[in-house]
Order: C-alpha cells, then structure tokens, then sequence
C-alpha cells in the first residue's frame, strides 16, 4: 500500500450542550488505509467525519492529518474531500463543470478543467458524459460523478458519508467493489461512514464500531467479526446468538459459562477481555448461526446447545433453522443445503455443536437493538 | 376538448368546474384584458366633449402618443422634454430601485431560507406586520421621519453630522426609500422561498472544495435563486414604475413620476385619450424592458411563476 496521509483523532470529545456526541475518541488512521466508522444511526460517526473535514471543531482534543494539527483551519483548506450522504452534486452545472469545480477555484483556464474533468470522466467510466447535467445522469453514474469531484481535487483524504445508503441493493453491492478498487488505484486515505456492517467489512482495511458516540472496538474486519470486544460489537457486526450466563470456572483463554437455558457451554473469551473474567461474573457467549453443526441427539458434552426447532426457512444455499432462545430471541442456525430436509423436526429437540473457538464469551452487558 | 380540461372537468365535476372556469374567465378578459383593450383603444382617439363621441371627429389618431414625443402642437420645441423626461428619470428610478432592493434583500432572503429556528419564523413576521399599515400611512410615516424638521433631521444636527438640516424630501432620497421599502417584502419572500429549498450540503460541498463565499454565492447560491430573483425583481420594477402613492406623498416639490402625469391627465385635465396613451406607453415600456432583462439573462418566463 501507497505511503498516503494518515489522520489521528486524539482525546477527540464533541458535545452539542449537554450531549455528548463524540466520547473521547483515539484512533489512528494509517496513510492509505480504507477506515470504516461503522455504527447505527446517532452514534455519533457523521459527527467524527464533519471533525475530520472541518465543519466542526471539536470541544476538546485533536484532528491531525498527515500529522499536522487542523485546529482552527477551515473545511476549504483542508486536504480533505468531502462526499455527502446525498452526493450534493450542483444540479445546474454540468457534469464536467461540477467535477473540476475545484480547479475553478484555483483559478484554472477552462480548457485545463476540461481536460482534467475528462480523464476522471474515462477514470469513472462515463467518458462522453461530461456535457449533460447531473439530473440526467442514472443514481449509479451521479455516485461515480461525486467520486470523480472528490478527486479532482487531489486530496490527501478522502470522507464518504453513506454514499452507497440511497442506492437499490444491486447498485450498492457493485459499487462497494468499485469503491476499493478506486482507492486501491488513488491510493489515498478513505474514511467512510455506514450503518451497514456489509459495506464495512467488504470494504475496509480497517474498522472502528461505534455506540452511541463511544468507539467499542478498532479492528480489521475479521478481528471485529471473529474477535468482538464488546457484546454490543458482537451483535451489531453481523448476525449472532446470545446465551447468558455466569461464569462457573475460568481455564487459561478459555471460559465456562453456566447458561441459563442451554447448560454448560464452554467458550474462548475475546482476546481483550482475558484477565477480565472472574467466576461468578454475568456473562454472554455469542455464537454465529454458521458455527453450528448437527450433532447425534445423544452427545453430551460442553459444546453443546440443545433446543426445540420452532421453525425453518429455506435460503437456497442454506437452510435456517429457528429454535427457542434465550429472553424471547430465537436461536438462529444456518446449515448449508446439502440435500437434507429438516421438516420433520419442527417441534423436536436437536441438538447443535460448536466448535469452541467460534463460540465467544465476555462480560455481559448492552446489545444491539434491532 | 383539449384533455387538459376535459380532466378538469372530471376531477371538479361539470357544474362546479364550469362554474370556475367561467369565474376565472370573467376575471382574466372582463376585469384584464377588455379594460387594457378600452385603454388601448381610448389612446388612438381624439379627446372629444360627449356629444360628438362616434361623430364624424371621431377617428383614429396617433395625436396622443405624439404629444408625448413632441409636444402640444405648436410648440417652438423639437421634444417634449418635459414628459419624456419624466418618463426616464422614472423608468431609470424604478430600476435603481430594483437593483437597490435585491442588494438589500438578497442576504435578508439567504439568511431566512438558510438559517434553521424559531427565530426566523419571529424575523418573518416582523417583516410583515408593518405591511398590515396602509401604504399612504406608511408614506406619512416616512416623510415624518425625512421632513425638514423630521426625526432624522433632528437626530443627525443634534449629533452634529450636519450643520443644518438635510432636506431629503427634495432631494428624492425619501422618495427611493419609501418605494424601496414600500415593495421589499415582494422581493424578500420570492428568493426566500428558492433559497430555503437549497440543499446546505451543496454549499458546504462548494466549501469543503476550497470556495471562498463570493464563489459559493456566484456559483451556487445565485444560480439556483434565479428564478426567485427574476420574479421579485419583475415585481419590484413593475410596481415601482406604476406606483402612484408614494410619489405623490414622498417625492419634492420639483420632482414628478410618470404616474403622475397621467394622473394629471385623467383626472385634472379630463383627456382620458392623452392619459391613456401615456399609461400604455408606460406598460409596453415596462414589459419590453422586462423581457429583455429576462433574456439577457437568461430566464424563462415559467421560472418566473416559481
């Protein structure tokens, strides 16, 4: 990966009043990182993005770019580029126009825009579009015409705030990939917002997962996946099966947990919660719907979760199988279709094994809501 | 029947959409148009005493706008400096007034469309509620603050600005003021209602690009006003090149507003025909000034309704 610019956010708190938006937030951004701010609507990763682009100072601590503290210097002089959430695209110039609006500024003649304006045009693949207005353009080609502005303005930095949320699911997953490719190719920093745990882990090199203006966790996508620091991190970053327990004995990196409704389930605490787990101590295991697998209804041992299938839903690739959890949430398991069927079992026991390095424990505390 | 109102009729029924459309009908041609025609009309004809109106005297003739041109018949003048001059200065004022107006509103209309709270709702009708006095109150009003011995005059010698007072009546200054003031809020609400529907993102994009705020204004903010501004600038000119009131009230002693001749020639002299030759000239003027201003910059007349 290129050399970019990194950002550091240092001791970053951003109040509104009396809210709190931003808690003491650390975080490190390497040069040429893809750095995901992943958390649920009001958690406070727009506001990060409007401290790092400069439309909001920060009550306490500091934004750095490439290791130069920003405080006091405007959105406009900034090496950031800021995409909007709604691309905010200048509907009555053209397309050409809004993407070297930048050099406009800079004062550059209009055949060096023009130039410019249509090699990014090539760049995005919307070569000959540069003379119609944005309004003209499908949603898919304004996104990329909003990627091409950000760019011309060779920023050290680029932000995204949710760009892919208006787009229809097809559109969005194919640009995800075109994405990373942009920013494999300009190699420069990007930080993007999202709510969607899809987008973050397909495309970041990094994530941090926030909770209300907390950063829970900082990661690549497989440590914030396999690895969650916090229950929150671990039912908000994919699907996953809570059982809640106490902790019976603790064994080196490993826990067992006296469930309340599923026995004994023995389990690998998350890396950072090891030396934190004392028997005795409320807890949760997570367990992924695919770390399940059908075990003989006779085995018995403490990797074992055994429950009554309330229902069944075929995914084509996979089958999912729903079984009475823990405070009300269904157990949910997804095996894949092999050619079995599972029909007759509704209403019966089955019994599902773990392995026990796919079943993660740490201290209890606050979920994602749904 | 054209489907547009063949669908109007189904949507309202027959009866009631007759009867609207035969309202609006009566309103656009028989309080509009055939009035504006009989105008016309009148400006081609001699000024006759009644019985010898549709006499043998009574044919067309382009008398009244020559007056206008050159004056009575028989004067030792080339021109009728006089109302030609008058007819200027006021189509020169209306615009200065115009031009005057949009500076002042254009940052009142951008601050109440772009700015979030109560407090604007609060800023607004303290913008209206004076409009709630009748104009030649408010005309009264004004000329009480720029009289010779008027509050402005007072504050501005006992602060000792001036020596003695200014006379701003005179002077037209309470004149451009009072028609200034008198139509700020049709400029004001026009480009309040395109602003306050502009995405801040695209000023805050134009921003993060590095524009300073002239830029952001030129380029951005003007360009998707347009049609705010055309609409209040078309009314502003218009009324204050017809207005009638505040010339009257407000202007000095020396000065006259083109209305106010054709006032004179209605009412004072009774020629009818010459009042309405001048009033024409007056709206034609206006309306092809207006439609040059539109084209020169480029406005359509549909951006106009917005």
């Amino acid at each position: 990966m290129s050399a970019g610019v990194g950002v550091d956010l240092q001791d970053l708190w951003i109040r509104f009043g009396d809210f709190v938006a931003v808690r003491d937030a650390n975080v490190n951004i390497n040069g040429g990182d893809f750095f995901s701010f992943l958390g649920p609507s009001g958690c406070g990763k727009t506001t990060i993005l409007r401290a790092v682009s400069g439309f909001l100072e920060p009550s306490e601590g500091n934004v750095l770019i490439g290791g130069k503290n920003m405080k006091g210097i405007g959105p406009n002089k900034r090496p950031t580029a800021l995409i909007f959430q709604n691309l905010a695209l200048f509907p009555l110039m053209k397309v050409w126009e809004n993407i070297a609006f930048s050099m406009e500024i800079q004062g550059a003649s209009a055949k060096e825009r023009r130039k410019r304006a249509d090699e990014l045009l090539d760049m995005i693949a919307l070569s000959d579009q540069g003379d119609k207005l944005p309004s003209e353009l499908s949603g898919g080609q304004r996104q990329r015409v909003a990627i091409a502005r950000a760019l011309c303005a060779e920023p050290d930095v680029l932000l995204l705030d949710e760009p892919l949320s208006a787009l229809d699911l097809k559109l969005r997953q194919h640009m995800r990939t075109e994405l990373r490719e942009i920013q494999q190719r300009v190699g420069i920093t990007f930080i993007y917002i999202t709510h969607d745990q899809g987008e973050a882990l397909t495309m970041s090199d990094n994530i941090a997962v926030m909770k209300a203006g907390v950063i829970d966790q900082i990661g690549t996508g497989k440590e914030v996946y396999n690895d969650p620091t916090t229950p929150f991190v671990a039912s908000f970053v994919g699907e996953n099966n809570v059982f809640r327990g106490k902790v019976s004995e603790i064994s080196g990196t490993e826990a067992l947990i006296a469930s309340n409704r599923s026995g004994m389930l023995r389990a690998r605490i998350s890396t950072a919660n090891q030396g934190k787990m004392r028997p005795g101590d409320d807890a949760m295991v997570f367990i992924r719907p695919e770390a399940f697998a059908l075990a003989p209804a006779s085995a018995d041992n403490d990797h074992l979760v055994k429950a009554r299938v309330t229902n069944e839903e075929f995914e084509g690739n996979a089958f999912n199988i729903f079984m009475e959890g823990d405070g009300g949430k269904e157990i949910k398991v997804a095996i894949p279709n092999l050619g079995q069927s599972f029909e007759s079992r509704l209403g019966q026991t089955i019994a599902l094994d773990y392995d026990i390095r796919n079943a993660v424990a740490m201290p209890a505390g606050e979920m994602a809501t749904e | 029947m054209p489907t547009f109102l063949k669908g109007f009729l189904e949507r309202n029924g027959t009866g009631p959409g007759l009867l609207m459309l035969a309202l609006v009908l009566f309103w656009v041609v028989g309080l509009i148009i055939l009035p504006q025609l009989s105008m016309v009309d009148f400006s081609f004809r001699p000024n006759l005493p009644p019985p010898e109106i549709g006499g043998p005297k009574d044919v067309y003739t382009l008398d009244n706008y020559r007056h206008l041109v050159f004056g009575p018949k028989g004067s030792s003048a080339d021109y009728n400096y006089v109302d030609l001059g008058v007819f200027f200065r006021t189509i020169v004022a209306a615009i200065c007034i115009t031009i005057f107006n949009l500076i002042l509103c254009y940052p009142i209309a951008y601050y109440l469309g772009q700015t979030k709270g109560n407090h604007i709702r609060v800023l607004a009708l303290m913008l209206i509620i004076p409009y709630w006095i009748n104009e030649i109150l408010r005309a009264f009003a004004l000329r009480i603050i720029f009289g010779q011995t008027g509050v402005l005059n007072t504050l501005l010698v006992s602060l000792g600005i001036f020596d003695q007072p200014y006379d701003f009546i005179r002077n037209d200054i309470a004149l451009y003021a009072g028609l200034g003031y008198a139509y700020i809020l049709l400029m004001i609400f026009p480009i309040y209602n395109v602003i306050e529907s502009l995405d801040r993102n695209q000023i805050e994009a134009a921003r993060d690009m590095g524009a300073s705020w002239w830029r952001i204004h030129r380029r951005v903010v003007i360009p998707y006003a347009k049609p705010g501004i055309s609409s209040g600038c078309t009314m502003v000119f218009m009324l204050s090149a017809g207005a009638l009131a505040a010339p009257q009230i407000l202007g000095g002693p020396s000065s006259l507003w083109f209305t106010q001749i054709i006032y004179q020639w209605f009412n004072d002299n009774g020629n009818w025909p010459q009042g309405a030759a001048y009033a024409v000239v007056l709206l034609v003027s206006c309306i092809l000034l207006v439609l040059t201003v539109m084209r020169l910059f480029k406005v359509n007349m549909g951006d106009i309704g917005k």
